[in-house]
Formats: structure tokens, C-alpha cells, sequence
């Protein structure tokens, strides 16, 4: 049974279609990455399944229920959790408290519980500190805490945000191209980290630009342009296909 | 609460605590009763500056919440049910304490509801109509949702304006004292000054040390990630819209609480308190103080409030507001009190003495 | 109800509903140029009347009207250049205060100068009693003149719009501002134009209107608030649904004064932005799906 099943999925802008019936599952444990060109609907196709925008028809079922047409919160808090292409952190806040976001999902306390500072939030708020943390230490930021976020180098943003995301406990990750902006080493850290992110167990749903990335973390791709699906397989295969090779190299036949 | 909040706490607690004694040394022990004025204000902005500061939500009309809790104690209160005495539900409610039996100047028999009992009104009305109004409201954004509060305002202002029960433009007056205890009530008596000051202060410092908490908690980061992008926090599993409404709610609340204690200190309410440009002022004391700085926004609220009430702005009163908030929002949109300015001023300090440290120990070799 | 007093009604509501209706199409023009809700729009109208009535005691009644039109225009031209052109990315909640603040300043300037007093021009011809016989009802002639005269703005704007270069430009601003200064388009010089435009239609309106509502220093928020109303009942940024919109308003509230209270007919009309806001904010003539790419 696959852990995310994407069926005829569509998103229509007016006279653009977007997303044009789009259908792949995703099997639990897997990074699974979605490639194609500039405006090829790899976006939209995000924004759908952790439901950011409406779908125009199709469905997406999450262990086998639709989660199309519930709101982003209530997808987040089963477990779908996503990053951002650019970066939607809270720049005033500092990299602890914006990781300390992600742990919203995972505890209770309240309105009147905050009002009054009471004491069962005490313990709740020392557990949120301390997964945070752990999730800083994981992506190495944990020297830099306290630092406001709008004063940290875009790189260092990013694994903030991937922080925060893992801070939810998420069971699928999705990446909205991770590693944009960020220099050869830095891609190379990313990926050794994506790879350590499997072995804890969580599936990986990642739209990137960058091949070699791609080709090197992912255990399964989709190719979309124009908003269809062309190709989906194995990366070795996938760079052996015509299709796909035909849409990156251009039409010519040199 | 952490350590920096609790000294600006105990800051303020000192600050009120001492001022009754500088105002009698000064011998201007006069100013204290519009102080206490500012300090009712100060706490509908401290509300507001939840909404708009830390949710990032527009309200323009917060003076409609400050006249539902002020209209609802004073019409309540000037109530006389004399005439239904001896009804068995009048005389329930009178065994309850909901009612209370008193004389008028007149020296005549009247009986309405207890301050306590409409205090809890005025609270209930507040929350009620919040909601009822914050569910579609708070769904939009930037312009449409100005406007939209701006409308509701307006809709109370002119209900205020043209309802005889809510005495039309000449508002209500001759609204009772409340007694909280034997030695305090609420009203504008002089010898009472000292103690309404105190009384006024101690609802700030309530309302301030809730806020405080309510900032540094889950939910109080939730709602600042919700003002940093309301898509993203909607993808951390934070449901925005329900914050944005408590919020909404929580502000609604502190201008009832603060309108339902001025009226009783004023003794009356009029329907300029529910005016457009009352509203324009609320958002004009968040905005100079900084938007997301609740410090900033008590300690303008006071200031500005006072100097109003004090008359110093003479018949540029309105324009004053305004010239702020348009020279706030060119010259400093984060406001005048900025964290980061003083940061810096205190790390230069600190760089500065060590600098004289290291000169004297040199000298001293 | 006879047919005389409902002819009554249904010329009250065209009138206010046409200055309504400028209002609103003052609102869209600077929407249009900036994305900008200029919450001053109504103290234009009010500087309108005032200024005319003071230069109407000196001079023949037309010359204080173009002068006052000119004058507010230069206002508004000003206002642009000295509070708006030199933010960069502003926050909508900055420019909503902003404009916020311009309009009580405008408003307050008037009281120091024209003080509290109600004043109003002298009508355009005849007097208060004249009156014109239209289809068995009595009407004011200045009543012909306030529909006369919103017509002409209409019409004489959208031929601006449509036929001038500034015009053509202008909305090529509103389109997508970037890629029109790409093209060589002065987008700053379009904003202050749009204000200018809208600041000299509202002075013209709040001319044309004083002798039958008149006017006095604190008539701005009301009015801007119901040339919201209209603009969003039209839905925003479009001009001639704007007319409509603002002749529908009209005769709700003058029908509304037969039924509610008066002290009540503004709680209706905010009753109606609400409503409209809360199920229908792309306005009453507009699908969904435009509201949706216009970005706000």
C-alpha cells in the first residue's frame, strides 16, 4: 500500500493548466523527487498536496484517506509537512524560536494556559525547547540559536527552515527545491543530510532543479512538463529516456 | 516570564507605585485623575497591540469594543426597576445581589443591576460580539479588512448616536460608583484619586503580566509566526484563522474592560468614545509604539493620552494623532522605541567601559 | 406610495448615488496606478465645496469651481509627491495608515480654516424652491446638473483613458507596473496623475453636490466610506460597474428613508459593505476567478 497516492490530480489557472491529471504514488521510506523544466507545474503540484491551493479536480489520498480539500493545518497535523522555495520563516524571531514553531503541531497548552503562564505549560515548553534543539543539532545550526533570523546568510535560512519542518515529527517531508541558492558544499551537506533523514525512516517527496542532487539521493523520479506527467522511474532510467532527455536538450536532433 | 520582563515589570510596579508621592510633592496631585484616564486607555491599545503587533491583523475599530463595555455598565446601572419591586423574579435577582437598591440625588428609591454583575456583561457582550463579528471580518485582508472593522465601527458609532436607551448624541450620565471594596470605589470623587490610580494601575499590571505571558507562550508564538507568513504557519499545523479570532477576541475584551472602568470613573459615557477617530487614536499609539512592542505601545499610550487630557495639544488635538501616524509610518514604520537601537546603544556602553577599564589598568601598571 | 413621491425618491437616489459613484472612481483610479485604497478620497470632495464657496464670493461661480477643482487637484498631486512617492515597498498596513492620516490632517486643516460651520454653493441656476417638472414629479434643477455633470466625468474619462497617451499609459500601469516602467512608461509621473485625477473628480463632485447636501469639514469619512461600499459593489479597480453600483446604493438609501429611521440610513449602507465584503468581495458583476488574480 503506498503511503501517498496522487490521483488525476489537476489545477487549471484560467486557460493554463498548471497541473493537467497528474497520478503517482509514493511508497513509505522513499525519497521520491519531482523534476521538470521552469513552469512545469512542480510547485503547484506541491501547493496541492499540503493543500495551499484548491484543486480544480483529482484527489490525494494519505494511508488511504482523501486529504484533498482539507486546510494546510489540518494536513500538517497528519503528519505531511513541508519547506518553502523562498523561505517563509519569521524574520524577527530568533532560529530557536522559529524551530520552536515547528513543535506547534506536537503540543497542547492553550489560550487560557498561556494567559496565566500555568504550571503543566512549564514542562511543555522545556520538551519544545529541547526537540528543538536536537533538530538544530541536526542540521549543525545549534551554535547559532539565538541569532535573529533575518540576520543569517541565506544557506543557513534554509536549514533553519528544514529545522523547523523536522521539528513537526513529520512522516513525509516535502522539499520545494532545497537546494536553490545554496553553494556546491553546502548542496553536498544537504544531501548527505536528506540521506540520514531516510535511515530515521521518514518518506521524502522533493521537487529540485539540481540533476546531480536528484540523481544522487532519489530512489524514484517523476518528470512533469507542461503540467503532465511523461516519465516516472528509477533516476538511471529515467536520465536514459528519450522523453525526458528531449524536453531538458531541446527538439533538435544534433 | 522571563528575566528582562519581570525587571520591566517591577519597573512599572515601582513607577506606579511612587507616582501618587511625586505628583503630592509636586503639589499637582490633580494630574493623577487623568492618568488614571491614560492608563484606562492604555490598556484598550495594549489589546489592540496584540492584534495588530503581534497577529499582524488591521483593527479600526476598537473603539466600538471600548463603547460596548462602556454603554452596557452605564445603561445597566442608570436603569431604575423600582417600579417592577416586589415581582418575584425582581425580587430573586435583588436576593442574588444582581440587583442593588440605592438612593438618587433626588433622595428618590432606585434599583438597577450591581457593577459587578455588569461587568461580567460588559465582558460577555464584548467576547460575544467579537466573535459574531470576528468570524467574517478577520477572513479578509489588508484594505477589505480596514475597511470592513472601520464599517463596524462606524455601525456602532451611528447605533450609539441614534438609540434613545443609549441616550443619542448626549451619551449617559450620572452613571453610580462601583464598589469594589469597603475602602474602594471606582468614581471620580477627589478623595478617591490616590486609590483609583492604584486600582487603574493594578489592572494594567494584570492585563500587561497576561499579555506578557500569553507572548512568550505556544500560542503567543504561533500568533507572530502567523504575522511573518500566514501561509507558511497554516503549513506548520497552526490554524490561523482560529488565533486570529481569539486574538481578535482577547483585544475586543481589554477595550471593554478598559471602557466599562472608565465610564465609572467619568461617571458617564458620551458617543465620541465610539468615534472613528477614537479608533484612529488606538492604532495610532501601537503604531508609534512600535507595532510588536507592547512596551512601546503602554508606554506612548500613557504619554500621549495624558497630554491630551491634559489639553496641551489644544485645538490640534485629532491632528496630532494624525500627523503621528503619518510621520511614524514614513520615518519609522517599527516604531520609535526599537529593540535593536537600544541593543546596540547598550553594547556601545558596554564596549565604552571596557575600553576605560583597560586604560585605568594600564595607568595603574 | 404614489408615483410622484417614488420619481422623488428615484431622482435623490441617482443623485447621491452618482457622487457616490465619483468617489468610486477615484478610489479605482488610484487603485488602479498603486494598489493603494487612498482613505482620504472623501476629504477631496469636501476640499471641493469648501474651496469653491470661498472663491465664489470674489468671482462668477464656474471660475471658483475650476479654480477649486485645480487647486484640490494640486493637493492631491502634492500629497503623492510629499507623503507617498519616496516609500519604498510599502506595507499595506503602512499605506492604509498613512492614507488614514492624510485624511485627518486634510480634515482638521479645514476646520482651522473654514471652522465648523455648514456651508453650501449657491445652486448652479434658480434657487432652493425652483423646481423642474420631469414626468409629473418636482425636481431641482441642480439635481440635472449633478447627473449632467457625473456623466460628463464618466464619459470624459473614459475617453481619456481609452484614446490620450497618459491615458493609455495609465492603464498599462495598472496592468503590471513593472512591465510597463520597463517600457519606457514614467510609472511615478502615471501615480501622481492618478492622484491629481481623482483628487480634481472629487472636488468637481463635492462642487456640484454642495448646494443640495452641503458641506462641512468632517463630511470625508462618511463619504469615503460609502464610495467604498461602491467601489467594491462594482468591485475594485472597475469604473463603469462603479456607476452602477453607486446609482443601486442611491436608491437603496433613498428608499431606505421610508422605511429605517434616518439617524439609521448610514448603518444600512455600511449593512450593505459588509454583506458584500463577507460573500462577494470581487464585487456583485465580477467571477471569482478575476478577484483572484488581482492581487490585494
Amino acid at each position: 500500500m503506498p503511503l501517498i497516492e496522487v490521483k488525476n490530480l489537476s489545477r487549471y489557472f484560467g486557460g493554463l493548466h498548471a497541473v493537467d491529471n497528474v497520478s503517482f504514488n509514493v511508497e513509505k521510506g522513499i525519497i521520491k523527487a519531482i523534476i521538470g523544466p521552469n513552469g512545469a507545474g512542480k510547485t503547484t503540484l506541491f501547493n496541492l498536496i499540503s493543500g495551499t491551493i484548491n484543486v480544480t479536480s483529482g484527489k490525494v489520498f494519505y494511508k488511504d484517506h482523501i486529504i484533498t480539500g482539507l486546510k494546510p493545518y489540518q494536513i500538517a497535523k497528519k503528519g505531511i509537512v513541508r519547506t518553502f522555495q523562498n523561505l517563509k520563516l519569521n524574520q524577527h524571531m530568533s532560529v530557536l524560536e522559529n524551530v520552536m514553531i515547528g513543535r506547534h503541531i506536537r503540543s497542547k497548552a492553550g489560550f487560557i494556559s498561556g494567559m496565566l503562564n500555568l504550571p503543566n505549560t512549564w514542562n511543555e515548553e522545556k520538551k519544545i525547547r529541547e526537540y528543538s534543539m536536537k533538530m538544530l543539532d541536526v542540521v549543525s545550526m545549534a551554535d547559532k540559536k539565538d541569532i535573529t533570523v533575518a540576520n543569517l546568510p541565506f544557506g543557513q535560512q534554509r536549514a533553519v527552515e528544514l529545522a523547523r519542518a523536522l521539528a513537526c515529527e513529520p512522516e513525509v517531508l516535502l522539499l520545494d527545491e532545497p537546494a536553490s541558492g545554496l553553494n556546491i558544499y553546502e548542496t553536498k551537506e544537504l544531501s548527505e543530510l536528506i540521506k540520514k533523514l531516510k535511515t530515521w525512516g521518514l518518506t521524502i517527496l522533493i521537487v529540485e532543479h539540481d540533476m546531480s542532487l536528484v540523481m544522487d539521493i532519489s530512489d524514484d523520479v517523476v518528470v512533469l512538463n507542461y503540467g503532465e506527467k511523461i516519465a516516472e522511474g528509477q533516476p538511471d532510467k529515467i536520465q536514459k529516456n528519450k522523453k525526458v532527455i528531449k524536453i531538458y536538450l531541446g527538439d533538435d536532433d544534433a | 516570564m522571563n528575566k528582562e520582563n519581570l525587571k520591566a515589570v517591577s519597573v512599572l510596579f515601582t513607577i506606579i507605585l511612587l507616582t501618587p508621592l511625586i505628583t503630592s510633592l509636586l503639589d499637582v496631585n490633580f494630574y493623577l485623575t487623568q492618568l488614571t484616564m491614560s492608563i484606562y486607555y492604555a490598556i484598550v491599545s495594549i489589546g489592540l497591540c496584540m492584534l495588530m503587533g503581534y497577529a499582524g491583523q488591521i483593527s479600526m475599530g476598537q473603539a466600538a469594543f471600548f463603547s460596548i463595555g462602556g454603554y452596557t455598565t452605564a445603561v445597566l446601572t442608570t436603569i431604575n426597576l423600582i417600579e417592577y419591586k416586589g415581582s418575584f423574579l425582581i425580587n430573586l435577582l435583588m436576593k442574588l445581589r444582581v440587583l442593588v437598591l440605592d438612593k438618587n440625588v433626588y433622595d428618590n428609591d432606585v434599583l438597577f443591576f450591581s457593577p459587578w454583575v455588569t461587568f461580567f456583561f460588559a465582558i460577555v457582550f464584548a467576547l460575544i460580539i467579537s466573535f459574531v463579528i470576528g468570524i467574517p471580518v478577520l477572513k479578509l485582508k489588508g484594505h477589505y479588512l480596514a475597511m470592513a472593522t472601520m464599517g463596524f465601527g462606524i455601525i456602532i458609532y451611528k447605533i450609539v448616536k441614534g438609540t434613545k436607551i443609549l441616550g443619542q448624541a448626549d451619551g449617559i450620565s450620572a452613571v453610580p460608583l462601583f464598589k469594589i471594596l469597603p475602602f474602594l470605589s471606582i468614581d471620580g470623587d477627589i478623595s478617591n484619586r490616590i486609590e483609583n490610580f492604584y486600582f487603574a494601575g493594578f489592572i494594567l499590571l494584570l492585563g500587561l503580566i497576561i499579555l506578557i505571558n500569553l507572548i512568550n507562550s505556544r500560542v503567543g508564538r504561533a500568533l507572530r509566526s502567523l504575522h511573518g507568513s500566514e501561509e507558511a504557519s497554516n503549513s506548520m499545523g497552526i490554524n490561523t484563522s482560529k488565533y486570529k479570532l481569539y486574538v481578535f477576541m482577547l483585544g475586543a475584551v481589554f477595550a471593554s474592560i478598559g471602557g466599562f472602568f472608565l465610564t465609572h470613573y467619568n461617571g458617564g459615557i458620551g458617543p465620541s468614545e465610539a468615534g472613528v477617530m477614537k479608533s484612529v487614536r488606538y492604532v495610532a499609539i501601537v503604531a508609534v509604539g512600535g507595532m510588536a512592542n507592547i512596551w512601546g505601545t503602554l508606554i506612548f499610550g500613557i504619554l500621549l493620552n495624558f497630554l491630551s487630557l491634559r489639553g496641551v495639544f489644544g485645538s490640534l488635538d485629532d491632528a496630532v494623532f494624525g500627523a503621528i501616524l503619518i510621520l511614524v509610518m514614513i520615518f519609522a514604520p517599527d516604531g520609535l522605541i526599537k529593540k535593536r537601537f537600544l541593543d546596540a546603544l547598550i553594547v556601545k556602553c558596554k564596549i565604552i567601559i571596557k575600553k576605560i577599564q583597560l586604560k585605568l589598568n594600564k595607568e595603574g601598571n | 406610495m404614489n408615483l410622484n413621491i417614488i420619481l422623488q425618491y428615484v431622482f435623490s437616489g441617482i443623485t447621491v448615488g452618482s457622487i457616490y459613484a465619483v468617489i468610486a472612481i477615484g478610489f479605482n483610479i488610484i487603485y488602479n496606478t498603486t494598489g493603494i485604497i487612498n482613505f482620504a478620497q472623501g476629504e477631496f470632495v469636501m476640499l471641493g465645496g469648501m474651496i469653491a464657496f470661498s472663491f465664489c464670493k470674489v468671482m462668477p461661480l464656474y471660475l471658483a469651481i475650476i479654480l477649486a477643482v485645480i487647486i484640490t487637484g494640486i493637493i492631491g498631486s502634492l500629497l503623492e509627491l510629499i507623503f507617498i512617492r519616496h516609500l519604498k515597498k510599502p506595507s499595506v498596513l503602512q499605506m492604509i495608515v498613512i492614507t488614514i492620516g492624510l485624511s485627518i490632517i486634510l480634515r482638521e486643516i479645514a476646520l482651522h480654516v473654514w471652522d465648523e460651520q455648514v456651508r453650501a454653493l449657491p445652486f448652479f441656476t434658480g434657487n432652493e424652491t425652483s423646481s423642474v417638472n420631469i414626468l409629473g414629479a418636482n425636481i431641482s434643477p441642480q439635481v440635472l446638473w449633478v447627473i449632467g455633470i457625473t456623466s460628463l466625468i464618466v464619459i470624459g474619462l473614459t475617453l481619456f483613458f481609452k484614446y490620450t497617451i497618459i491615458g493609455q499609459a495609465m492603464r498599462a500601469c495598472s496592468e503590471n507596473r513593472n512591465a510597463a516602467g520597463l517600457c519606457g512608461i514614467n510609472t511615478k509621473a502615471m501615480v501622481n496623475i492618478s492622484f491629481i485625477l481623482s483628487a480634481g473628480i472629487g472636488a468637481l463632485a463635492g462642487c456640484v453636490v454642495s448646494p443640495l447636501t452641503q458641506t462641512t469639514y468632517d463630511m470625508g469619512t462618511d463619504l469615503a466610506i460609502k464610495g467604498f461600499t461602491v467601489a467594491i459593489l462594482g468591485g475594485l479597480g472597475n469604473s463603469s460597474a462603479a456607476v452602477a453600483a453607486g446609482i443601486i446604493l442611491g436608491l437603496i438609501e433613498a428608499f431606505s428613508v421610508s422605511i429605517f429611521p434616518s439617524a439609521f440610513q448610514d448603518v444600512i449602507t455600511i449593512g450593505i459593505l459588509l454583506t458584500i465584503l463577507f460573500i462577494r468581495p470581487q464585487g456583485i458583476f465580477r467571477s471569482k476567478q478575476f478577484a483572484a488574480l488581482k492581487e490585494f
